[in-house]
């Protein structure tokens, strides 16, 4: 984040500022260097102040791509992702990107205009109720009174983004708080007497968790995206590496152990590897760090790692014994508590558990067969590999979500960015276009799906316009596919509004100012990609792919892990 | 299971929507919520029944701690303290059964605050069951309209009142 230097120190330097030169000095206060958003009628008064700004402005198409944009920045960097819009219907397209973040715990601060105070409640033109809109997708919400509290709030609102649990706050504001000058100097200490998030893992307990993996014969580390949040990768691989504990990733955990080290197992739950699902319902502790227990993830709760003890370390006590009976919960920041744990866990001899899970893995690999048309696996293996597994890379939601997670090979935490609580489609081309902001000498890749893709896809003009060098690998099945997977699997091939004609999008592509290319033959293949990979600028790779390729191995809703289907794995 | 929760939360436009909506979109189950002035002015106490077992109450508790404007949570299951419940019951009483219901109401230690050629209107602050005991023993003469706050709580202890003092004030 960048100090914006040169500027006056001490809170009277506020006074005789209009509101919206407040917000303007609040946000250079907290380290802001790129704003999101889109322009409209109760926010002008912040416009004209950004309009000489040192803030970076990235005007997006659509609301809802600005705030995704503020979460793939979020994401991707870790620092506090910012965004704004008009009142009323600006501040409804948010109503997804906040949702998304909220399920994900990203840290992210939203403003939005509301009407003059003395009409708020009369219906007044683009007046909508966004504090009650989003009181249940947001980690807080403030509607600013008055210009004294305005600075105040803004910095309440970072505080509470980044801070504990992560998550995103709005910050609805009249626009007469923006006109109005400030006369005196403003309160500044937060007043937030009831939010003291517990970061401080408690000692006992800690030695508790270490004592029951110290006695456990067949360990297993259950990463979510908590252990990303916190910074805390580098202390979990050393848990990992000091006590042989192998390890297993959510959705939005991997990356967090390398996937070319033995003890990682790649993803688990509905779409995991067969290795994952065997070794949680297999092990004798099962160690939680920065995860939830999600439905996807655990399938059946009743018959989830039937035999282990479980040890839960997360930041959230609301997530402790949820879902799932915690027999040792760990409340506090993940990084700190790992490394605290570090120091009482032994070195173990586990080659039997070790070996165990090495035959799961010779025996059922992820794989697919190359015949016919160009499989969607292929495609990201092959990005993987002329990326040298390096690359930032944003989803869509469906079955090329899944295959990316399972097939790209994740080295470094904050490398993949997708929607995983709310699942939200449309959501990787804007989010690929925050990261990239947030990255910019990082190569930066959306793959997305040819539905996923239609949603959002408008936001490639963003790209153009801000010259942000995203790749966007559509890989077209010509179908809703993943819910086509399961018309196919459990409704007898009924395929019910799943089959949609797709543009040419190299041609949309080119027609908004990027480049475009098409692949349909696997001899082309590579050559795309590279072709796409060379180009410095925004890309748009269309793939045609095979279209009634499934996603395995699958475990059904509601079954157990063991009950998974490993399809043609098998 | 009936617990009793209080919650000390600032005064601010929003709570009681976010707790309120907290606990519909969560599916639990109140059976009272009242919210009140407290010995500081920008502070207010909610006291919530909820139903549900042990797991219920321990997330109604966590999930409350989440929210931003709460302060303090107290959960009165393992602690002694006083429970009080204010019911307005509007009974129909013919001139001639007066007094037998006179009686009772003096019985339960409630008070008499309207009284009308047909009907009587009776005041009573108690615990719960004591409240539920009144209202089905006046079931049988007609009960016309009832009106409960529902149930305030607060821990016993030096400061506290004791229950002949709570009495008297009410
Ligand atoms: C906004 C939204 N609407 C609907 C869904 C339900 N849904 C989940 S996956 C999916 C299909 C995605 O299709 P596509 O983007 O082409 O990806 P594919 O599965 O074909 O790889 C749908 C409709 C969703 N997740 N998000
Ligand atoms: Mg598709």
């Amino acid at each position: 984040m960048t100090k914006h230097r040169d500027r006056p120190e001490g809170n009277e330097r506020f006074v005789g500022l209009s509101g919206a030169k407040v917000f303007h000095e609040t946000l250079l206060d907290e380290g802001v260097d790129v704003l999101f958003g889109y322009p409209g009628g109760t926010v002008l008064p912040i416009f004209d102040v950004l309009y000489d700004s040192p803030i970076r402005f990235v005007h997006s198409r659509h609301e809802q791509g600005a705030a995704h944009m503020a979460d793939g920045y979020a994401r991707s960097t870790g620092r506090v992702g910012a965004v704004i819009a008009t009142s009323g219907p600006g501040a409804t397209n948010l109503v997804t990107g906040l949702a998304t973040a909220y399920m994900d715990s990203v840290p992210m601060v939203a403003f939005t205009g509301q009407v003059k105070s003395n009409l708020i409640g009369n219906d007044a033109f683009q007046e909508a109720d966004t504090t009650g809109v989003t009181r249940p997708i947001t980690k807080h919400n403030f509607l600013v009174k008055r210009v004294e509290n305005f600075s105040r709030t803004i910095r309440e609102a970072f505080h509470i983004a980044r801070t504990g649990r992560p998550g995103p706050v709005v910050v609805d504001i009249p626009v007469d708080v923006t006109v109005n000058t400030l006369q005196r100097v403003p309160e500044m200490e937060l007043n937030l007497p009831g939010y003291k998030p517990r970061t401080i893992g408690h000692i006992r307990q800690i030695r508790a968790a270490a004592e029951a993996i110290n006695a456990a014969d067949r360990p297993l580390l259950y990463v979510g995206g908590g252990v990303i949040i916190a910074n805390a990768s580098a202390a979990l691989r050393a848990v990992a590496q000091k006590g042989s504990l192998p390890a297993t990733t959510t959705l939005l955990g991997l990356g967090a152990i390398d996937e070319t080290s033995p003890l990682a197992l790649k993803m688990l739950g509905m779409h995991g590897t067969a290795t994952a699902n065997f070794a949680v319902q297999d092990c004798d502790c099962l160690i939680a760090v920065g995860a939830r227990f999600d439905d996807r993830v655990t399938g059946d709760v009743s018959t989830f790692a039937p035999n282990a003890k479980i040890v839960h370390i997360d930041i959230d006590p609301a997530s402790i014994s949820k879902n799932v009976k915690v027999d040792i919960p760990v409340v506090g920041d993940a990084g700190d508590i790992l490394e605290k744990m570090l120091d009482f866990i032994e070195s173990k001899d586990r080659s039997a558990w070790l070996k165990k899970i090495e035959g799961w893995k010779k025996e059922y690999p992820l794989k697919y067969e190359t015949d016919g048309k160009i499989k969607p696996q292929e495609v990201i293996e092959k990005v993987a590999e002329l990326t040298d597994h390096n690359a930032i890379v944003a989803t869509g939601v469906g079955q090329h979500q899944m295959w990316a997670a399972q097939f790209y090979g994740w080295r470094r935490p904050r490398q993949i960015i997708t929607s995983g609580g709310l699942g939200t489609m449309g959501y990787g081309c804007p989010a690929a276009i925050g990261a990239q902001v947030g990255n910019p000498g990082a190569t930066v890749i959306d793959i997305d799906g040819d539905g996923s893709f239609s949603m959002t896809m408008v936001e490639v003009i963003t790209a153009v316009q801000e010259n942000l060098p995203v790749k966007f690998v559509v890989l077209d099945n010509e179908y809703l596919g993943m819910v086509r997977q399961w018309q196919e699997m459990f409704y007898g091939r009924r395929y019910s509004a799943v089959n949609h004609p797709c543009p040419d999008f190299a041609k949309v592509a080119e027609g908004f100012g990027a480049r475009g290319i098409g692949v349909c033959e696997r001899s082309d293949l590579s050559d795309a990609i590279s072709e796409m990979l060379a180009h410095d600028g925004p890309v748009v790779l269309h793939a045609k792919v095979e279209p009634e390729e499934n996603v395995f191995p699958m475990v059904p809703a509601g079954k157990g892990l063991h009950e998974m289907e490993l399809g043609k794995l098998s | 299971m009936k617990h009793v929760i209080s919650a000390l939360v600032r005064n601010q436009p929003g709570v009681l929507a976010h707790i309120a909506g907290m606990f519909a979109a969560r599916g639990f189950n109140i059976d009272s919520l009242v919210v009140g002035r407290t010995e500081e002015a920008d502070l207010s106490r909610m006291t919530i029944v909820v139903l549900g077992d042990e797991s219920v109450l321990e997330q109604v508790r966590k999930q409350l701690g989440k929210i931003i404007p709460v302060v303090k949570i107290r959960d009165f299951s393992e602690v002694a303290y006083v429970e009080r419940d204010l019911l307005l019951i509007k009974i129909h009483v013919p001139a001639e059964k007066r007094p037998e219901v006179t009686q009772l109401v003096n019985l339960f230690r409630g008070r008499v605050v309207d009284v009308a050629r047909n009907s009587l209107m009776v005041e009573l602050s108690g615990p719960e069951d004591k409240l539920e005991a009144f209202i089905d023993l006046l079931r049988p003469y007609g009960i016309r309209e009832l009106a409960r706050t529902g149930v305030i709580a607060m821990q016993r202890g030096q400061q506290a009142k004791n229950d002949a003092a709570l009495q008297n004030s009410s």
